[in-house]
């Protein structure tokens, strides 16, 4: 039996702190940039490819990230590759950021007026460029805000993975509640390392959302 | 050698499933008419600035929104205890949710309340309408039917999160799954099963609200 000192909780607390905040940044870039595939997708003319974007959105956001984890992790296990929980968290995270993503941004192209397509086609814009000069660009300010808004809830999403066995920020405090019996210390830090993160971005995503709705 | 699956491994457990199914829906249940509740409550004391409450409410509307579920559960489970305050895991699951969707109705609210132009409390106040009068007819019922979509979602998204409560042994329907994949040992079948159970109560749940919606809230205007 060792004893913790309040250094070491909350030197271990950091470590934890870190996992969280790398799987947080590898899912939200590869969650974008799948979310941006769904997107179009999502946009195309052809049926096919619009039906099947909107079952994988409908499909990641009508159920648990909790069930989602675990059907990456048994699912990849079954094609006989050994797989890690990082592996596991960062694959199933990407795919819950990525339907999330290419929601809010269609939601963000959408807004985007009828009329400004119309134009781009009386200047015998093709749909691609349309979209790349004159859609994309407009949406993206828009985008902006909710995105970054978005982004509180991967870091919060990250939490879940300390189920399937990833040493993140929860996992560490769960296992330091065990070994400490100071359970109410040890979540009190927990939520406030997870507050850290996400007060920032949230602050930042109501600000942009702020100026951008002044100038728009 | 390719993976042979067998979901009657799993069906010949679907009444665990479904039980857990319901319980999920009990939770989601309770602790949606005690979150709005609580939401409610916090979007007047926020909308109209009534000191202290409305500090109090901001400060745990940021707190919980800006930390995850699972550690407010845990918190409350396993936290609580070392200030005396010992929670069942029903307890603690169904305490959690509303603390979670009470800070969330609240924000979402909010808004809705603080969209009701002035104009409207005064025409109330012109047809001599008592305040609880102005307030149920005038504000609320207005205001919630404004927000009832994002309130939906809202509502959706914390049963689905509910399904981390099988962390603290609540039995709802994920804590079934785990149970069933423990003796079957047939983990992906089971996880798809109930991943399917779960999809199926958004859908339902949806549908439902959007029907709640259009019959008692958004003709009210």
């Amino acid at each position: 039996m060792m004893d913790f000192t309040l250094w070491d909780i909350l030197r271990n607390l950091l470590i934890g702190l870190q996992w969280t905040l790398l799987l947080s940044l590898v899912a939200f870039v590869c969650g974008g940039i799948a979310g941006l595939l769904v997107l179009l997708a999502r946009l195309s003319p052809l049926s096919a490819p619009r039906i099947l974007a909107r079952g994988y959105i409908e499909l990641f956001q009508g159920t648990p990230l909790l069930m989602q984890l675990f059907l990456v992790f048994f699912g990849i296990a079954l094609l006989g590759i050994d797989v890690s929980p990082w592996l596991a968290a960062a694959c199933a995270l990407t795919l819950f950021t990525s339907a999330f993503l290419a929601e809010i941004w269609r939601g963000c192209v959408e807004s985007i007026t009828r009329g400004q397509w119309e134009a781009a086609e009386s200047l015998a814009m093709s749909r691609l460029e349309t979209l790349r000069h004159v859609v994309l660009p407009q949406a993206l300010r828009i985008a902006v805000a909710p995105t970054v808004g978005f982004s509180v809830q991967v870091v919060k999403g990250t939490a879940v993975t300390s189920i399937i066995g990833f040493t993140e920020l929860t996992k560490t405090g769960s296992m330091l509640a065990n070994a400490t019996f100071e359970p109410f210390m040890v979540y009190g830090f927990v939520a406030l390392g997870y507050f850290l993160l996400c007060y920032p971005l949230s602050l930042a995503a109501y600000r942009l959302e702020r100026r951008l709705n002044v100038t728009a | 050698m390719a993976y042979q699956f067998d979901f009657a491994a799993v069906l010949q457990h679907s009444d665990l499933l479904l039980q857990g199914a319901a319980f999920t829906l009990g939770l989601t249940a309770i602790g949606t008419l005690l979150g709005v509740g609580l939401g409610i409550v916090g979007a007047i004391l926020r909308a109209w600035r009534i000191r202290p409450f409305a500090r109090i409410f901001g400060v745990y509307v940021e707190l919980i929104r800006n930390t995850p579920f699972i550690v407010q559960l845990f918190f409350i489970f396993f936290g609580l205890p070392s200030l005396g305050v010992r929670l069942s895991e029903w307890e603690a699951a169904i305490l959690a949710m509303v603390i979670n969707l009470g800070a969330y109705s609240t924000e979402i609210i909010r808004a809705g309340i603080q969209a009701i132009p002035h104009g409207q409390l005064e025409a109330a106040s012109a047809l001599a309408m008592s305040r609880f009068e102005t307030f149920r007819h005038v504000v609320l019922r207005p205001a919630l039917g404004k927000v009832w979509p994002a309130l939906s979602s809202q509502i959706i998204i914390v049963m689905l999160g509910s399904a981390v409560c099988s962390q603290i042994s609540t039995e709802e329907l994920s804590f079934a799954a785990n149970f069933i994949q423990s003796r079957n040992f047939r983990a992906f079948e089971t996880y798809l099963l109930t991943t399917a159970l779960y999809l199926i109560m958004a859908i339902g749940i949806r549908q439902l609200l959007a029907w709640v919606g259009r019959r008692f809230i958004m003709g009210a205007r």
